[in-house]
């Protein structure tokens, strides 16, 4: 059983009840199929309820759920014969970025993203999916080996954001983000990119500068964390949930910024109910931006990208 | 009875003209006390030489104008968007009031100075980052004043040059902030492919998301002494990996040393080695 976020608790707790209810049902055998009806018909409201008006803080949660699928859950489910590829040829291997080569419906593709871990131990390998420098060069190693085979680049986006500690400053992780900043802007092979739990900063950009940008529904994508935020801003981290909403990190924020392209529709209660389900819903959008972004020649596909991003900014015009 | 309590009055300030710590970076008064090697200064002294303390060789941190009047030929200097204007995207409280303050006290539209001067006759496009204007911070404004700036230089083919000076990105204009990383991105590469020279001179302080983009990916990377250049926070690294850090830690010469940069280049020489770098990529001497 998953464990229940604090929204969802009235959600869990009728659900219960009509087990309860079901299980006295068969064992006492007296008839309470009215009741049972009548309680499945609030459940269905209450939960069009609770997951139809979640706030910027509710996604948050979902977002960080221990259970959410990872990029390794939805590779196994999206392609065929993955093959991962390791190494930035320079440093190490970072298991905070997972990446390889692996067919998408008989199309090679390359896949890459952030990994983070679902169990202490795992998370400890993986260093909580925030990568140092070598994860950086690692993915851009890989990106560079995609464009010169002429593969599509899928990413997944999933991390905190990229690691600050002493040895990550002393490899350059800021040159390692900036190099693939830029260098991602040049691909001559389409890129899209997926926010599939948490898009923090930097760090998530890293993998982001693709022609198609999508968003799982329940996953969010900024500048610093809410609690980083509200630190900085209002010298509290406990304002975290005023932050969430103030600014504006969600999947539907960020549509109507026209900052990323389509929202990606969870199964209800958040992708880590049904894994299986979700990677289906993925599956569909990477083939609506393949099949869009394909036919298009080298110039194109980098023209492209140049006007997603050119026009992002709000700012006004004035006479200098 | 009063004046003579006065005249012993144990905290009395005893040096009028010298300015507070507080604005130890600002020099306006008649005098200034270096805050590394605490020697005072005629601030007049200072600014004969590029604001470097005489004694210790401490870089104050400059405005953006001061360093117009350092790096190009006199009267040659022509600024881009100075009327662009910074809205409030997010609807964060008093956003617009506080970098109407720092345009006041700047005279800056925002925190880049941006256009086009000439280096000992040879036209370069630049952007200068204020730290006096909300920390350097990088909204919608700056980065799209940097963009264009770029755009300018690949138009014209000529060579662009940042100084960096920023806390990182904007927290007001949230992911639009963040956004801008990738826009200045993807202007970079269009200059770099038509085979044009992009220089990053990173000065006190360059961190997060200006460090995390274009200031980190010149074709050379300089440095003014001392600089505090750096992804994260030093706080945050220390909350993190539970150790002290070097007294060095994320300076100009720790970059150096690591090999994150080219050179670390003394306000004196910055012009003349710019002046060189830049007429080495001409076209007549390629």
């Amino acid at each position: 059983m998953v464990k229940p976020l604090p929204f969802e608790e009235p959600v869990i707790r009728l659900k219960e009840k009509i087990e309860e209810l079901k299980n006295i049902t068969d064992d006492a055998h007296v008839d309470m199929a009215d009741e049972i009806r009548g309680l499945e018909e609030r459940l269905q409201k209450l939960e069009a309820d609770v997951y139809g008006n979640m706030t910027a803080w509710d996604r948050v949660q979902v977002a960080r759920h221990p259970e959410r699928p990872t990029t390794l859950d939805y590779i196994g489910y999206l392609f065929e014969d993955f093959i991962e590829l390791h190494g930035d040829r320079a440093f190490g291997d970072d298991a905070a970025i997972v990446g390889g080569i692996a067919s998408f419906g008989g199309t090679p593709v390359t896949v890459i993203g952030h990994q983070r871990g679902k169990d202490t131990k795992e998370n400890i390998r993986r260093n909580f999916g925030m990568p140092h420098p070598e994860g950086y060069r690692k993915a851009l190693r890989l990106m560079k080996q995609a464009e010169k085979f002429g593969r599509p680049i899928i990413c997944f986006i999933d991390t905190k954001g990229a690691y600050p500690g002493k040895a990550a400053e002393e490899r350059g992780q800021s040159e390692a983000i900036a190099r693939n900043l830029v260098e991602m802007a040049g691909l001559r092979v389409p890129v899209i990119s997926i926010v599939i739990g948490e898009g923090g900063s930097g760090g998530a950009l890293g993998l982001g500068v693709a022609n198609r940008i999508h968003m799982l529904e329940n996953s969010t994508y900024s500048v610093i964390s809410p609690e980083g935020a509200a630190s900085i801003l209002w010298k509290d981290a406990a304002l975290a949930q005023q932050a969430a909403e103030a600014m504006k990190i969600t999947a539907p924020d960020l549509k109507e910024m026209a900052i990323i392209d389509e929202v990606v529709p969870e199964v209800t209660g958040g992708a880590h109910r049904d894994a299986a389900g979700q990677a289906e819903a993925i599956r569909e959008v990477i083939r609506s931006s393949m099949d869009s972004l394909c036919p298009m020649d080298a110039d194109r596909i980098i023209e492209d990208r140049y006007r997603k991003f050119r026009d992002i900014g709000v700012y006004k015009e004035g006479k200098d | 009875m009063a004046i003579i309590r006065e005249m012993f009055k144990k905290n009395k300030k005893r040096y009028m003209t010298i300015p507070s710590e507080a604005s130890k970076d600002v020099p306006e008064g008649l005098m200034t006390k270096c805050p590394e090697c605490k020697s005072i200064v005629l601030t007049k002294d200072l600014m004969k030489c590029d604001k470097v303390c005489p004694d210790c060789g401490h870089h104050y941190k400059m405005t953006a104008y001061e360093r117009v009047d350092c790096l190009f030929d006199d009267e040659t200097f022509i600024p881009m968007d100075e009327g662009m204007k910074t809205v409030n995207p997010l609807g964060f409280p008093s956003y617009e009031e506080k970098v109407n303050a720092d345009a006041e006290k700047t005279g800056l539209n925002e925190a880049v100075l941006t256009g086009i001067g000439e280096i000992d006759g040879q036209r370069t496009a630049v952007a200068i980052m204020d730290s006096h204007f909300r920390m350097g911070s990088m909204g919608s404004v700056v980065g799209e004043k940097i963009t264009r700036a770029i755009e300018k230089a690949t138009d014209e083919e000529i060579p662009f040059v940042i100084f960096t000076a920023s806390g990182g990105a904007r927290m007001q204009e949230g992911v639009l902030s963040l956004m801008q990383m990738a826009k200045t991105s993807v202007a970079l590469s269009r200059h770099a492919d038509r085979g044009l020279l992009f220089i990053s001179v990173m000065t006190h302080p360059t961190t997060g998301g200006v460090s995390a983009s274009f200031a980190s990916v010149g074709d050379i990377n300089l440095a003014e002494p001392k600089a505090l250049i750096g992804f994260a926070g030093r706080r945050v690294i220390e909350q993190t990996v539970r150790e002290k850090l070097p007294e060095d830690f994320q300076t100009a010469e720790f970059l150096m040393e690591h090999g994150q940069l080219d050179a670390v280049v003394h306000r004196s020489e910055m012009k003349k080695t710019l002046s060189t770098l830049i007429r080495f990529h001409t076209k007549e001497a390629r």
